[in-house]
């Protein structure tokens, strides 16, 4: 509300241009969080459209609304999208507002280069975009296999500007993981020890390891794609002996930690929301904690899952199988953590339950046909058909997404100071529920009959177009849920009842201070004992710094 | 443990059967018996996990008015490690299973020997088709080409017939994936790749390029055609014949020789040489044209011919706007390359 106030005021006395010089200079963690969440709204708007385009081409078989090459540029575009400049600065800018907060800090460990991390995202997602100024966007899949990549085959320069917004972009990221690990390590306010530290942050911090690690690979392997178009190298030029393997390699080794930085932040959204709702500390928290560790670990060295078909020999595929089954281990531990926060608890389904609630049902089902997919053998039949598509998009959307919302719902009234409409949330929760089970259960049986990926059209007589017909009404009935989520977080800045500093009765730290906070958002910084401190300030007689 | 239903359901769905719970070859088998197993074992997880949240949901919703918070657990060791165990336990049966269906499905191709009734054939995956060279079958050298539509031998429990591809490149990757027949394997520019096929049910099973490989990645279809020996034998005799002339076709085969038709297509024993495009010499034994995309009628002929850009967008054969009467030539010479 003091934002919204002191911004009204500012465009009152000052006009518009100085509100747009303050949000472009600003280095408060705050404002950059806000922007890389809208940006990314305004990126999933376009993504959502061109998967709306694509799923009413594959309405019928050989229908004929999209040409091949849009169409493969297409998915190409919602893919990279989707992961770059949706699915990572989502998260990273609810990062941004949130853990300085929690933890009890002023700001992250370094504003400007923060502000750096998010334009540089911001005018990567552009230089990709601008692809479509060279008379079409790539056409070669997010993950850009060679040597498709290479001039021979990618003619015009959008695989360039692909490459190069990639790798602006991927520089924003890095900025911004090496951020949060300064950040958490580094700014904890008094008391707050390591075991101490709320499970948001600590998510946090796991997945910026994990860009540390992997992003810098993917730039490398970016940067030799450029090499190879530009400057004559032959890393993945195979007609000059060049390895197509190698960039499959170097492409996954970062592709697939890359799930897990966007799966982390969701866990640890999660982790915030149930307890809450469900009025009970969450269970086993050092169990929890070693187990997000675990995860970050064993899924840096599970890439070549993504590879089982290429050839590799018999003991490699086993060890790839068998370091991808070991995951479901800690991802078992959280699960089971959750439901045992849940029970004997005193759950209320406002909005942000809600969707945790759709976030566990539906990851559920997306952790099981990982598992399928990790059978080597399994994989040899569903490896690049429809049920991979499936399966991923159950995973990023049933867990990310749906971990997200419940994020975005949590914390909106700090943010904003005011609360959102429950009845739209409810609304844009069951669409979206109901929408995605129709738009991506189908896919998975589509694949099992046979039906590859990245196809722009199909025959009749496959017996595929009745799933791909409920895919696309899917697709249709979801894209309401979205809008009323725009419409909800819209109305709500202007509308909505007054929420006050703690609207949740809630526990950590960023719940102690006003709604919006102030620039530096705490007028002392916080002492604490426990996880959570305002638990022990609202029972003082039974503090949790008893029991840890 | 078998899941009654999951079968039935995903195969009533097809009309032309591509399903991989349908399998006709030993490894196409040995993945599904191991799949329904995954299927049931991961299916119990999911009907034990969710009606535990299902049951937390619906005891546990705070009555309203009601403001006392619940005891607080703050985690149980115990607790802790039997769930850690349980999964554990499991993840241990499945790498057990993985391991033994990795070793039944993954066999390296044996030398070829007389009498082995095995054939070997180089298959070379190309932006927008498949080009297939018959190597070696019974221990014989063969040494033709022909495009899309695989011939193989069935097999008998008596006599075991094999067929070992070698999969490689010319362009970019592509995968070869005949879902009845197993699971699929790469072609990668560079690497030699190999998989076997073996099925005792004659029959044609569809199949297409599972990796994205460009504009036309979706219309890069194959077949695989199981016959008798009898049959197989036959038709191999006939693909290894140079191609017929026939008189009637001579002015065709000028028109056809005299354009640039011949620098990308080849037919055995004639001036045309070409590589780059499908081997022609025995168009007329293929039933389907542009990939599987088309049947191979005189009409559907013709009109590729014609203008491919109108079948097959971004394929990379032009129209050379051939007139009216050439264009019957070209066709007729085609027809007679049976």
């Amino acid at each position: 509300m003091a934002i919204a106030a002191q911004q009204r005021e500012l465009a009152a006395t000052a006009g518009w241009t100085a509100v747009l010089h303050e949000w472009t200079t600003t280095v408060d963690h705050k404002k950059i969080g806000i922007m890389y969440v809208l940006m990314s709204l305004v990126f999933l708007v376009i993504a959502g459209i061109e998967a709306l385009l694509m799923r009413w081409q594959l309405f019928y078989p050989r229908h004929d609304f999209l040409p091949p090459d849009t169409f493969n540029q297409l998915f190409t575009m919602h893919g990279t999208t989707m992961v770059f400049f949706v699915g990572m600065p989502i998260l990273i800018g609810v990062g941004n507002y949130m853990v300085p907060l929690m933890i009890g800090a002023r700001d992250m460990a370094f504003p400007r280069m923060n502000a750096l991390g998010f334009w540089a995202t911001f005018f990567g997602g552009l230089l990709v975009y601008s692809s479509y100024a060279t008379g079409g966007a790539p056409a070669i899949g997010w993950f850009a296999y060679a040597p498709l990549t290479e001039k021979t085959f990618a003619r015009t320069a959008a695989t360039d500007l692909w490459a190069l917004g990639l790798l602006v972009s991927g520089v924003g990221t890095l900025t911004g993981g090496i951020n949060f690990i300064v950040t958490i390590l580094g700014m904890r306010c008094p008391g707050m020890t390591l075991r101490k530290i709320p499970f948001f942050p600590w998510t946090m911090l796991w997945t910026s390891v994990q860009i540390v690690l992997v992003i810098p690979p993917l730039s490398a392997a970016l940067i030799m794609v450029l090499l190879d178009r530009n400057l004559g190298a032959h890393f993945f030029d195979t007609q000059n002996g060049g390895s197509a393997y190698l960039w499959q390699h170097l492409f996954w080794f970062f592709g697939h930690p890359e799930v897990y930085i966007l799966i982390l932040p969701a866990f640890g959204m999660i982790s915030e929301v149930i307890p809450v709702f469900s009025r009970k500390v969450l269970f086993g928290y050092e169990f929890m904690a070693a187990a997000t560790a675990a995860i970050a670990f064993i899924s840096m060295g599970v890439w070549s899952h993504h590879m089982f078909t290429v050839g590799m020999s018999k003991t490699l595929d086993l060890y790839f199988a068998a370091a991808s089954l070991l995951v479901s281990i800690p991802t078992g531990i959280k699960f089971f953590n959750w439901l045992a926060t849940m029970y004997g608890g005193k759950i209320r389904f406002a909005s942000p339950m809600l969707f945790a609630f759709g976030f566990l049902s539906m990851f559920l089902i997306g952790g099981l046909t990982g598992i399928m997919l990790a059978i080597a053998p399994f994989d040899f039949q569903l490896t690049d058909s429809y049920f991979v598509v499936g399966h991923f998009h159950w995973v990023l959307i049933g867990g990310t997404l749906f971990g997200l919302f419940a994020g975005l719902h949590y914390w909106y009234p700090k943010v904003t100071g005011r609360m959102l409409s429950e009845r739209l949330a409810t609304w844009q929760f069951w669409l979206l529920f109901v929408g995605f089970i129709l738009t991506f259960g189908p896919m998975h049986i589509a694949g099992m009959l046979g039906m590859p990926r990245r196809i722009y059209t199909y025959d009749a007589n496959r017996g595929w177009d009745i799933w791909n017909q409920i895919t696309t009404l899917g697709a249709f009935l979801q894209t309401p849920s979205y809008a009323i989520f725009v419409i909800n977080i819209v109305w709500s800045y202007f509308k909505g009842p007054i929420a006050g500093d703690d609207p949740w009765n809630a526990w950590t730290l960023e719940w102690s201070a006003t709604s919006p906070p102030p620039s530096y958002n705490f007028e002392h910084i916080p002492v604490v004992r426990s996880r959570r401190p305002l638990w022990d300030l609202k029972h003082p007689d039974d503090p949790d710094w008893k029991y840890e | 443990m078998e899941l009654p239903g999951i079968d039935t359901l995903l195969a009533n769905a097809v009309a032309e059967d591509l399903s991989i719970f349908h399998p006709v070859s030993p490894s196409g088998i040995a993945i599904a018996a191991l799949a329904i197993l995954v299927l049931a074992i991961t299916g119990g997880i999911w009907l034990i996990v969710s009606s535990v949240l299902m049951y937390c949901v619906v005891r546990f919703r705070a009555q309203t008015g009601d403001t006392h918070e619940p005891p607080q657990v703050y985690g149980s060791m115990p607790i802790e490690i039997a769930w850690t165990a349980a999964p554990a336990i499991i993840v241990f049966i499945l790498i057990l299973v993985t391991t033994r269906t990795l070793w039944e499905v993954e066999i390296s191709p044996p030398a070829p020997t007389a009498g082995d009734q095995t054939l070997f054939v180089t298959v070379v995956g190309r932006q927008w088709w498949w080009e297939y060279q018959y190597d070696e079958y019974d221990g014989k050298k063969l040494g033709f080409i022909t495009a899309n539509e695989l011939h193989i031998p069935v097999s008998d429990p008596a006599q075991p017939r094999r067929v070992y591809l070698q999969l490689k490149s010319a362009d970019v990757c592509h995968s070869f994936w005949v879902p009845r027949l197993g699971g699929k394997t790469d072609l990668i520019p560079g690497r030699v790749n190999s998989m076997w096929l073996q099925t005792d049910q004659p029959g044609v099973y569809l199949g297409q390029c599972a990796e994205y490989c460009g504009t036309q990645h979706a219309n890069m279809l194959l077949q695989v055609v199981v016959e008798s020996p009898a049959e197989f034998e036959a038709w191999l005799k006939n693909e290894a014949a140079a191609a017929l002339e026939v008189e009637s076709a001579a002015r065709g085969r000028d028109v056809f020789q005299s354009l640039s038709c011949v620098n990308c297509h080849a037919v055995r024993g004639t001036i045309a040489a070409g590589t780059y495009g499908p081997d022609l010499t025995h168009l007329m034994s293929r039933v389907t044209l542009a990939s599987g995309q088309i049947a191979n009628t005189r009409e559907n002929l013709r009109e590729w011919i014609a203008d491919p850009q109108q079948i097959k967008p971004g394929c990379l054969m032009p129209a050379f706007g051939l007139s009216d009467r050439e264009l019957d030539d070209v066709v007729s010479y085609l027809e007679s390359l049976r």
